[in-house]
C-alpha cells in the first residue's frame, strides 16, 4: 500500500467531509434517514474496531492473554467512567505487567 | 470540572430545543469559565494524541506521515481505524472506507455549526477543519449562542495544539522505545475505542442494537476477510439493527 497516497487522501477526505457541511443546504439535516446514518455509522464502526482491535491478529482469531486483561481492566474503567487517559494507562499498564511477569 | 461531553450531548440539544439564545449580557466571568472547560478538554482529549502517535508509527507510518493526519485530517476516530487497517495489513479501499465513513459525522456536525458560527471566506475554512466532537459538542452545551462560538473556537484550537504536541511526542517516542506491545499498547487500543464509543451506548437502545451487530459481524468475519473488511463491513449493522423504527424521535 502507498502510505503516502494514504494520507493524502485520508487527509484530504476528512476535511472535505467537514467542509461539506458548511456547504450544503440546512434542510438536509432534517432528512430523516440520512441523519440517522449518519448518526449511527460510527457506533457500528467503533465496535467493529473495539472487537478487531481486542481480538484479531491479522487474518486471525488471537486471545493473547495480557491483551485481553488489559483491554478488560480498560472496559472497566470506561464503565466507571473514567477519564480517557486513565482508560489507556489502565489498559496499557496491565497488558505490559502481565508480560512482564 | 467539565466533563468530557459526549454525542449525547449534541443529541439533546438540537437546534430546535436548544436554550441557545444571541445575549447581550454574557458576563466575563461566564466567559472566562467557558474558556477554562474548552482548555479543560483540549488538555485531556489532546493528551491521547500520544495513543495515537505510538500506533501509527508502530502500524508503519513516518513520523511526518503520523503528524500530518493530526494536523489536517484532525479528527481522532478516523485517524485511529485508518492506522488499525494498515497495521493489520489491510487494503487501501479498507482503510479509507472506514476512516471516511468514520469521519462523515463531522459533516453532520459542521451542518450543525454552519448557522451558530455564521462564517464565510477563510474563516469557514477554518472552523471546518475544527469542526469534530469535542468543539460540536462544547459549542451546542453552552447557555448562549456567545458562549457557544466562543466554546467552539477555543475547543478547537485547544484540542488542535494538544492534540498535535502529542502527537509528535507519542511518535517520536515510539520510535525511540521498540515494540509497543511491550507497554500494553496493544491492549490500549481497543480500550481507547470502548471509550469513544461508550457515551453514544449510553444515549440509546438503537445504539446499542447497533453495536452489538456490529461487533458480532466484525468477530465472525476476522478469519473470512482481509484486514479492514471486517470494520467495513460492520456499517451493515445499520441495516440490521435499525429495520425496527426507532423508538426516539429524529429531532
Amino acid at each position: 500500500m502507498n502510505l503516502w497516497l494514504l494520507v493524502g487522501l485520508t487527509c484530504l477526505g476528512c476535511y472535505l467531509l467537514k467542509l461539506a457541511g458548511y456547504l450544503l443546504p440546512e434542510r438536509l439535516l432534517e432528512h430523516g434517514p440520512i441523519r440517522r446514518f449518519v448518526e449511527l455509522v460510527p457506533v457500528a464502526l467503533l465496535a467493529a474496531l473495539v472487537v478487531v482491535e481486542a481480538v484479531a491478529n491479522g487474518r486471525h482469531w488471537d486471545f493473547d492473554g495480557p491483551r485481553l486483561a488489559g483491554f478488560a481492566v480498560g472496559a472497566v474503567a470506561v464503565w466507571r467512567r473514567a477519564p480517557f487517559l486513565v482508560v489507556v494507562l489502565a489498559a496499557a499498564l496491565t497488558a505490559a505487567l502481565l508480560r512482564l511477569a | 470540572m467539565v466533563r468530557r461531553p459526549g454525542l449525547a450531548t449534541i443529541h439533546t440539544h438540537g437546534r430546535g430545543d436548544s436554550p441557545n439564545t444571541t445575549s447581550v449580557t454574557d458576563a466575563p466571568a461566564e466567559r472566562a469559565s467557558t474558556i477554562r472547560n474548552s482548555l479543560g478538554v483540549g488538555l485531556a482529549v489532546g493528551v491521547y494524541g500520544f495513543a495515537f502517535g505510538a500506533a501509527s508509527v508502530a502500524s508503519g507510518l513516518s513520523v511526518l506521515q503520523t503528524s500530518l493526519l493530526s494536523l489536517l485530517a484532525f479528527t481522532g476516530g478516523t485517524q485511529f481505524a485508518v492506522v488499525a487497517v494498515v497495521a493489520g495489513g489491510g487494503t487501501m479501499a479498507a482503510a479509507l472506507g472506514s476512516g471516511l465513513l468514520l469521519g462523515s459525522r463531522n459533516t453532520l456536525y459542521a451542518m450543525r455549526m454552519a448557522p451558530l458560527l455564521q462564517v464565510r471566506g477563510v474563516r469557514r475554512l477554518g472552523a471546518a477543519l475544527g469542526t469534530i466532537d469535542e468543539s460540536t459538542a462544547m459549542a451546542v452545551s453552552q447557555p448562549t449562542d456567545d458562549l457557544g462560538r466562543t466554546a467552539f473556537w477555543w475547543t478547537f484550537a485547544s484540542v488542535w495544539v494538544f492534540w498535535n504536541a502529542a502527537t509528535l511526542l507519542g511518535a517520536a517516542g515510539a520510535n525511540a522505545l521498540g515494540d509497543p506491545a511491550r507497554y500494553g499498547l496493544d491492549a490500549a487500543v481497543p480500550a481507547a475505542f470502548l471509550a469513544l464509543l461508550a457515551p453514544r451506548l449510553r444515549s440509546g437502545m438503537v445504539e446499542r442494537r447497533v453495536a452489538i451487530a456490529g461487533a458480532v459481524i466484525a468477530f465472525l468475519l476476522i478469519p473470512v476477510t482481509p484486514p479492514g473488511v471486517p470494520v467495513l463491513a460492520a456499517s451493515a449493522a445499520l441495516v440490521l439493527a435499525t429495520r425496527v423504527p426507532p423508538p426516539r424521535r429524529a429531532s
